[in-house]
């Protein structure tokens, strides 16, 4: 359980960062939190020929958020995130899912990009970006910025579209639209454990109160977050009278999830369609300004 | 060829401490082995069990799952400079004693580093926050009510202490 030798790079700044990362090429990882990295070297699941330790650039650990959204720097923990009042307002669903990733003392070191960046599909805020159609920020050793859009950047588990060479230095999650509403469900094993299935889920409604945009992002559902848009099955309808049990059986019908050794592929599609429901529901009842969600206490046991 | 070495230096426990270490030195060995604070345990060695966390400038974190040299420049107090300077308990540390909150005692430095700085943040938890907070930290043999009690026991004895002036040390 100790982790194989790699050259170890401390850069001061962010061009020695692209400069060290440019020449170890395809050998080359940022360490950040290091809170999935590392249980995976010690496992000796990773070797990295060079690690490029970000830790110093402080500058990186910024949390920008403004009506159009929040911007979270590469070196902004999933604690200081979850703290920050600016970004709860700008974007909820960042909040409410960071109460979900792993336990309080992982998150006072883990990023939240270094969580997107591991792209694994059974963690919460790849969903995130997924649904609310964030993007990450590239950078690289003199070849400027590119910004990848969530549907292009997870392209599968524990892959993502970053090249080598480049480094992720920020995500970008936009704020909602007026009269929209969000909310994170998940079941896992033991609180803080991978969720076996989850959903992340973001409705607008219009001036009337009725349902226009209906989307969720699946976790553990496939070998990316699982992005499904049931606003046609909502129709157009006000939340109170909308049918929920068909919503659940359209996200059910459009997750493929694997079997292992804690949940059958059938359950977990179960699972996923629950969620997804309840989710919805959830997001919904906020949208129509019911209030913050406040958590599944009180919410129907059937989904 | 032997791997390359780093010049760090770390302030344990209030003691600036000058190690050299390879890159891929683990905190947790880094304490135990290089500068032989044997308090700090590893259980899982993958960030699960909580058993190695320690405070890295003030907060907890995971031994295990950081390297020494990204910790070089930064505090850490483990659980050898949690009571005073006489050797005194910290509240923590006498909760759980009275409380009876371990038995084989070897998770313990990790919720006496967890709790002491959940009791920091958080001076008067309620249950729930509790048990939220110390939810990354496994025990195996006590099934968690003592450990609860002790953590509402610390947080009324450092009350107290904050209340009775001119004591000294370490308190939650």
């Amino acid at each position: 359980m100790k982790p194989p030798p790699f050259d170890y790079h401390a850069p001061r700044d962010l061009g020695e960062a692209l400069a060290v990362l440019a020449g170890a090429g395809a050998g080359g990882k940022v360490l950040a939190g290091g809170q999935s990295l590392i249980p995976l070297m010690n496992m000796r699941l990773a070797a990295p020929a060079h690690l490029v330790d970000i830790n110093r650039l402080t500058g990186l650990a910024t949390i920008e958020a403004d009506a159009g959204g929040v911007r979270v720097g590469a070196l902004a923990r999933h604690a200081a995130v979850e703290r920050s009042a600016d970004a709860a307002r700008a974007q909820p669903l960042l909040r409410s899912a960071l109460r979900q990733v792993a336990h309080p003392v992982i998150r006072n070191r883990g990023t939240v990009v270094g969580s997107l960046v591991h792209a694994d599909p059974a963690a919460e805020l790849p969903a995130v970006l997924a649904v609310l159609g964030g993007s990450v920020r590239l950078a690289r050793h003199g070849g400027g910025q590119r910004d990848v859009p969530a549907g292009e950047f997870f392209t599968g588990p524990l892959e993502s579209a970053l090249r080598p060479g480049e480094l992720a230095v920020s995500a970008f999650f936009p704020a909602l639209p007026p009269r929209a509403g969000t909310a994170f469900r998940e079941v896992a094993r033991r609180h803080g454990d991978y969720a076996m299935a989850g959903a992340a889920a973001v409705v607008v409604l219009d001036e009337d109160l009725r349902i226009v945009s209906a989307r969720v992002a699946c976790v553990s559902a496939g070998p990316v977050p699982v992005t499904i848009d049931v606003s046609q099955v909502c129709d157009r309808r006000p939340a109170a009278s909308a049918d929920w049990a068909a919503v659940a059986a359209a996200v059910r019908d459009r997750v493929d999830p694997e079997a292992d050794i804690h949940a059958t592929a059938d359950y977990r599609r179960h699972l996923t369609g629950v969620l997804a429901g309840r989710a919805l529901r959830a997001a919904a009842r906020e949208a129509a300004g019911d209030g913050r969600d406040a958590g599944e206490a009180g919410e129907p046991s059937d989904g | 060829m032997g791997e390359a070495l780093h010049e760090i230096a770390l302030t344990v426990n209030g003691v600036v401490r000058e190690v050299r270490v390879p890159g891929r030195r683990l905190l947790s060995d880094c304490l135990r082995h290089d500068l032989g604070l044997t308090g700090t345990h590893v259980g899982c060695e993958h960030g699960v069990c909580g058993c190695c966390t320690v405070l890295l400038d003030g907060e907890p974190v995971r031994s295990c799952l950081t390297f020494a040299v990204t910790a070089g420049g930064h505090e850490i107090t483990t659980v050898e400079g949690l009571a005073g300077p006489e050797g005194e308990l910290s509240p923590v540390q006498r909760a759980f004693s009275e409380c009876h909150a371990l038995q084989c005692g070897f998770c313990t430095p990790g919720f006496l580093c967890t709790v002491t700085a959940l009791l920091r943040e958080n001076p008067a938890p309620t249950g729930e926050q509790v048990v939220e907070g110390i939810s990354g930290n496994l025990c195996r043999c006590t099934g968690y009510q003592n450990i609860v009690k002790a953590v509402h026991r610390a947080a009324e004895l450092a009350a107290e202490a904050d209340a009775t002036p001119a004591r000294t040390g370490e308190h939650a």
